[in-house]
C-alpha cells in the first residue's frame, strides 16, 4: 500500500437527517483512474463534496498522501493537490477563458511555472488557446468541460476528483474529453471520477466502486466490474441492447 | 449668468457630487455582488468618514475656514486624512463583517440585512451622543483659487475632488480587473461555490469586499465634508439613499454601472437645485430609484448577481 494517495476510512456524512455516506472505504493508488458509480442520490456527488471539503463526515477519516484531511479548509486540499471538475463545469461564465485558467491556479505561486503549466493546456486543448480571450460563458458545452479540466490542471493536481465530465456533451465530445481523460492519467495524474456514462467511464478506468444508498456495494478491476451482471443489468443495459 | 454658463455649472458641481456618490455606490455594489446583502450600515459608515475625517483635520489644528495651505503642505495634510479615514472606515467595514454579519450570513431570510439597519442606527446614535446632534463646521484648507470659465467657476475644491475619485475609482477598477485578488473577488459574486474549489478563501474575499467599500466610503465621506463645509450626524441617510439609488441605476453588483449612476445622481441633483428647486431633488431621484426597480431592475448595465444554484 505504499502508493496510496487518497484512502476513505470508514467515513460517515450526514446531509440534516440523511445519512449520506455510510461506513464508506476507498482507497486511491497513486496513477489510477478510478471511478465511482451508482444511481441518483446514492452518495456520489457527496464523496465528491467530502474530498474537497465542502461537507465533512461526522465520523471516518479521509487521508491524502499519508496525512488526515478530513478537518482541512478547502483552499488547504487545493494547495496540497487536489482539484476539482466540477459537475456541470461552473466555470466563471463573465470571465475570460484565461482569467479562468489563473483562478485555476490560484493556489500555486505567479511565475515562469503557471507559464509553463498554461502552455501543457494549450497543447492538451488548442481550442482552449484560440478562445483564451472569450469569456467563458460564451463557449459551447464542450469547449467548457476542456476549460475546466484545463482549469484543474493549472492548479498542479495529483488528484483530480471529477463529477460527471460527460454530462450534457454530444457523442463526439463525449469520446474526446475521455481521450484527454486517459493521457493526463498517462502524465501522471490520478484521476477520481463520477460518471452516469458507465460504459465509457469502465472503459479507461482502472478500478471501480460501486455506491448504493450511501454504502459500497461492489468494488474491483473495470475488467470484473464489466463481467459482473448486477452492474451489466444496471448500468450497462442499454450497451448490451445497442450491442445485440 | 447666460444659460450656458449655468448648465455649466451645474455640470461642474455635479460631476463633484457624482464622484461623491460613486465612490459611496461602489461599498454597495461590491458587497450586494458577492453577498446579495443590501449593507445599510454603509450609510453611517460613510458618515462616520467625515467625522473621521473632521478630527483628523482637527488634528493638523485645521478649525472652520481660518487656516489656508498651499502646495506640499496642503498635499501631505490631504493624503494623510484621506489615508487615515479610508483605513479606519475600512476596519470598521472589517469589523462589522467579520463579528457580526458573518454570524447571520448563513441564516436563511433577512436576518443580515436587519442586523445591517441595526449596526447603522447603533453607528447614528453613537455619533449623536457623543458630537451632538448640530451640524459641525468642517475645515476648509484649501486656497480660493478658482478659474472663470465664461460665466462658470471651477474651484480648485472641484478640481481636488475630481482627481481624487478619479485616482480611487482607477485604483478599484485596477484592483478587480487586474489583480490576483480582485479576480478572487470576481469570480465569488459569480460563483461563491466554484470559487471555493479554486482554493480561493471566500471569507478573505468577503472581508476584503467591505474592506474597500468602507475604505471608499470613508473617502466619499471627506468629499462631502470638503465640498460642504459641514458635517453631521444625520448626512448619512440622505447621501446613502442616493448613492443606493445611483447603485440601483447602474446595476447593484456592477462595479462600472456604480461609477456611472454615481454621477448621473449628482447631475441630476445639481441641476435639480438650479432647474426645479432643490427640494423636489429627492422626488426626482427616488422617482428614479422607483422606476427603475419597477421597469428595469437589472439597472442600466445589467446586474451582476451570483450564480446561486
Amino acid at each position: 500500500m505504499a502508493d496510496l494517495l487518497l484512502e476513505f476510512k470508514d467515513v460517515n456524512t450526514f446531509y440534516g437527517d440523511m445519512h449520506a455516506l455510510k461506513n464508506v472505504n476507498y482507497t486511491i493508488e497513486r496513477g489510477e483512474i478510478v471511478c465511482l458509480l451508482g444511481g441518483n442520490a446514492c452518495g456520489k456527488s457527496t464523496t465528491m463534496k467530502t474530498i474537497m471539503g465542502v461537507v465533512r463526515p461526522a465520523s471516518g477519516s479521509v487521508t491524502f498522501d499519508g496525512q488526515v484531511i478530513s478537518n482541512l479548509a478547502t483552499s488547504e486540499r487545493v494547495r496540497r493537490g487536489i482539484a476539482p471538475v466540477l459537475e456541470a463545469r461552473r466555470l466563471f461564465p463573465r470571465m475570460t477563458v484565461y482569467e479562468n485558467l489563473e483562478l485555476g491556479a490560484y493556489t500555486q505561486p505567479r511565475g515562469p511555472q503557471f507559464e509553463q503549466d498554461l502552455e501543457r493546456v494549450y497543447a492538451l486543448f488548442p481550442r482552449v488557446k484560440e478562445r483564451r480571450d472569450q469569456l467563458a460563458g460564451t463557449l459551447s458545452g464542450g469547449e467548457q468541460q476542456m476549460v475546466a479540466i484545463g482549469r484543474a490542471l493549472m492548479a498542479r493536481p495529483r488528484l483530480i476528483c471529477m463529477d460527471e465530465p460527460s454530462m450534457g456533451l454530444s457523442p463526439l465530445f463525449v469520446e474526446q474529453v475521455f481521450d484527454i481523460i486517459q493521457e493526463i492519467n498517462r502524465q501522471g495524474t490520478t484521476i477520481f471520477m463520477v460518471e452516469q456514462n458507465a460504459n465509457m467511464a469502465l472503459s479507461i478506468a482502472h478500478r471501480a466502486y460501486v455506491l448504493q444508498t450511501g454504502e459500497v456495494v461492489l468494488s474491483g478491476t473495470a475488467a470484473e466490474m464489466r463481467e459482473n451482471e448486477m452492474i451489466k443489468q444496471a448500468y450497462l443495459g442499454e450497451m448490451q441492447v445497442e450491442a445485440a | 449668468m447666460t444659460t450656458a454658463d449655468l448648465i455649466l455649472q451645474q455640470l461642474i458641481n455635479g460631476v463633484s457630487l457624482g464622484a461623491m456618490y460613486a465612490l459611496l455606490a461602489l461599498g454597495f455594489t461590491l458587497v450586494y455582488g458577492i453577498l446579495e446583502l443590501i449593507n445599510f450600515s454603509h450609510f453611517n459608515i460613510f458618515m462616520v468618514g467625515s467625522f473621521v475625517a473632521l478630527m483628523t483635520l482637527d488634528a493638523f489644528g485645521l478649525k472652520g475656514q481660518t487656516v489656508v495651505l498651499t502646495g506640499l503642505p496642503l498635499a501631505g495634510v490631504l493624503l494623510v486624512a484621506f489615508l487615515v479615514t479610508m483605513v479606519a472606515t475600512g476596519v470598521l467595514g472589517v469589523g462589522i463583517e467579520r463579528f457580526l454579519l458573518r454570524r447571520v450570513r448563513h441564516v436563511k431570510g433577512p436576518a443580515a440585512m436587519i442586523t445591517t439597519i441595526g449596526v447603522s442606527y447603533i453607528l447614528l446614535n453613537v455619533v449623536l451622543l457623543t458630537t451632538g446632534a448640530d451640524a459641525k463646521n468642517f475645515p476648509n484648507p484649501l486656497p480660493a483659487v478658482h478659474y472663470d470659465i465664461g460665466g462658470a467657476v471651477l474651484r480648485l475644491r472641484e478640481i481636488l475632488i475630481w482627481i481624487i475619485a478619479f485616482v480611487l475609482m482607477g485604483g478599484l477598477s485596477y484592483f478587480v480587473n487586474r489583480t490576483r485578488l480582485g479576480k478572487a473577488m470576481r469570480a465569488t459574486a459569480q460563483d461563491p461555490d466554484a470559487a471555493r474549489m479554486m482554493g480561493i478563501e471566500v471569507d478573505r474575499v468577503i472581508m476584503t469586499a467591505f474592506f474597500v467599500g468602507s475604505a471608499l466610503a470613508g473617502a466619499g465621506g471627506l468629499i462631502f465634508g470638503l465640498y460642504y463645509n459641514f458635517t453631521s450626524a444625520s448626512v448619512g441617510f440622505v447621501a446613502g439613499l442616493r448613492a443606493f439609488t445611483a447603485a440601483v441605476l447602474g446595476g447593484i453588483g456592477n462595479v462600472p454601472g456604480a461609477m456611472v449612476g454615481g454621477l448621473i445622481i449628482g447631475l441630476i441633483e445639481a441641476s435639480g437645485g438650479q432647474l426645479i428647486a432643490t427640494a423636489w431633488t429627492d422626488v426626482v431621484i427616488f422617482s428614479i430609484l422607483v422606476l427603475v426597480l419597477v421597469f428595469r431592475p437589472s439597472g442600466l448595465f445589467g446586474r451582476m448577481a451570483p450564480n446561486k444554484s
